[in-house]
């Protein structure tokens, strides 16, 4: 676990990158954080329609949708979430929305 | 004055390894005055689905491993073969395709999961059954057999499109038999196998991940990790992933996406956006309504889509379904135990056993004198064959097996080192 300063206040993260408590995210700290992960700034309202939907759901179900999931339930198709997130846009955008790493399949 | 009590009604949705094995157990401590059985199924195949694995490699006939559903069900238990249309949550009721009401103070969901290659761009286009195919249903499993027969040279590719998948380890365990096989025929040396997976190793647990990556190292099977499927070519032969990075073949095996069964979606609350029922991970009772229960696949808790799950998930359930029938607490829990023979070619098998908690440990199971865990060898290949015959005869009828409890064992296991102790705390890696 390391802390660091993001947007002026000081967040925990644990050693992937992920938030270890998302009540200390703001959405200033949102264009910092997709810079340091490799998504293509200034984020876009699709973005932000992203971001806040996977905070609605850590915080309603205690872990962050699978890809699968944002695509039926975000309102932005898998296609063009791998647009906005490349490479995956789960744990990426669960990085740059503050909360920490979803919970996978086994 | 006698009184008279209505007995209680109990319907079962799918009568495969969960539904069959709960009615049976519950039919055996519940006299017909006091609950009555219901269970419903859409066709009378019961497959015993760890054979299908078996099949393109001619090593099983289809047959062999089909046989009746109703055949499988103690007598005072009703089978209906339907379709299922829509679970009622409101007024505990569930509609058939037939037209049949089922009424209910306790229901089972038990439906298990289905395969969606409609849901990936292409894959049950051009090229399906003819150089693209899957082997988790009985048409498909035995097509594909068919063309291995002549498959003699080119580019073979396993890949698994997303999780969740039924039995996670069987795509793995059919790169390992394909190379036993193409060796016996002599062909291996004009054969490519890659391995082509979402999850960033071999497999989900990372000490069991870390054993097959060396296995499919060993045998010459190139393992591509962090594919994320968009679309399946069939007639150009080609996977190509949501980054737009393509893998060429001569012959494509594809898992399909995996959801729960139809119903579910038309039934409001009973399902998540996936089509798996919501469900708490120790009781086994719904989080959408407390006389709905889950046992198996149609769950939504995080274990392993097999059918060892839901054999050890049967005592737990049992217990807790006659619990909330006399309305008394739920006490009985899953611990999340899953125990998988991992086929590994030359009649040679690995046995991995873990739970939501535990990762797979070396050792032996179910004790210090049994199999030996996370190693190959010729017993493991021996009690995977074996285990057919426990399965239609011990484990639906609902029979104990001594020594085979619902808690994941102990006993009998190394346990970690503390390098090996850090990685238990890793969730299976499955996120892209």
């Amino acid at each position: 676990m390391t802390s660091r300063v993001l947007a002026g206040t000081e967040v925990e993260l644990n050693e992937e990158g992920f938030f270890v408590d998302a009540t200390q995210w703001t959405d200033e700290m949102a264009t910092e954080l997709a810079d340091e992960w490799g998504v293509p700034t200034p984020l876009t309202e699709q973005h932000w329609q992203v971001l806040h939907f996977m905070r609605q759901e850590y915080f309603e179900k205690g872990t962050g949708p699978t890809v699968r999931k944002l695509g039926k339930s975000s309102g932005v198709s898998v296609k063009e979430l791998y647009q906005l997130f490349p490479k995956g846009p789960a744990k990426l955008a669960a990085r740059v929305a503050g909360i920490p790493k979803p919970r996978g399949c086994i | 004055m006698r009184v008279t009590h209505r007995p209680k009604r109990c319907v079962i949705l799918g009568a495969g390894t969960g539904g069959t094995l709960a009615a049976n157990r519950l039919r055996k401590t519940h006299e017909e005055e006091e609950l009555v059985i219901d269970i419903v199924d859409q066709n009378n195949q019961h497959v015993y689905q760890p054979g299908l694995l078996f099949v393109p490699f001619g090593l099983a006939e289809p047959e062999e491993i089909v046989r009746r559903r109703d055949r499988q069900l103690h007598r005072g238990i009703t089978y209906h073969q339907s379709a299922i249309e829509a679970v009622d949550l409101s007024n505990d009721v569930v509609t058939l395709e037939n037209g049949t009401t089922l009424g209910y103070d306790v229901l089972l969901v038990a439906t298990g999961s289905v395969l969606q290659p409609e849901e990936t761009e292409g894959l049950s286009g051009p090229g399906w059954l003819d150089t693209v195919f899957t082997f988790y249903d009985v048409e498909g499993a035995t097509a594909l057999a068919e063309k291995l027969e002549t498959f003699d040279s080119g580019r073979l590719v396993i890949n698994v499109v997303d999780m969740p998948v039924k039995c996670p380890v069987a795509p793995l365990e059919f790169a390992f038999l394909a190379d036993w096989y193409f060796t016996e025929r002599g062909v291996r040396d004009n054969i490519s196998i890659t391995y082509v997976t979402p999850l960033d190793g071999a497999f989900t647990k990372p000490t069991a991940s870390m054993a097959l990556t060396s296995l499919l190292e060993e045998k010459g099977i190139e393992l591509r990790t962090e594919f994320n499927t968009a679309e399946v070519d069939g007639e150009a032969g080609l996977l190509i992933g949501y980054d737009g990075t393509e893998i060429p073949f001569d012959l494509a095996v594809v898992i399909p996406l995996h959801g729960g069964a139809e119903y579910v979606n038309n039934s409001p609350g009973l399902g998540d956006e996936l089509g798996f029922v919501p469900t708490n991970n120790a009781t086994l009772q719904s989080e959408v309504a407390p006389n709905v229960f889950v046992i198996g696949d149609a769950a939504d808790i995080p274990a392993s889509k097999a059918g060892s799950v839901t054999h050890f998930e049967g005592e737990v359930l049992i217990e807790n379904m006659e619990a909330f029938l006399d309305g008394r607490d739920l006490e009985a829990e899953f611990d999340g135990h899953a125990n998988c023979f991992i086929e590994t070619g030359f009649s040679k098998a690995l046995l991995i056993d873990f739970n939501y908690e535990t990762e797979p440990l070396r050792g032996h199971y179910p004790g210090p004198v049994g199999l030996p865990l996370l190693k190959e060898s010729r017993l493991n290949h021996i009690g995977k064959l074996m285990f057919q015959s426990f399965y239609w005869h011990g484990l639906l009828p609902g029979r104990d097996l001594p020594g085979l409890s619902a808690d994941m064992p102990t006993f009998g296991k190394r346990l970690p080192t503390e390098d090996e102790a850090s990685l238990t705390t890793t969730t299976g890696d499955t996120q892209t």
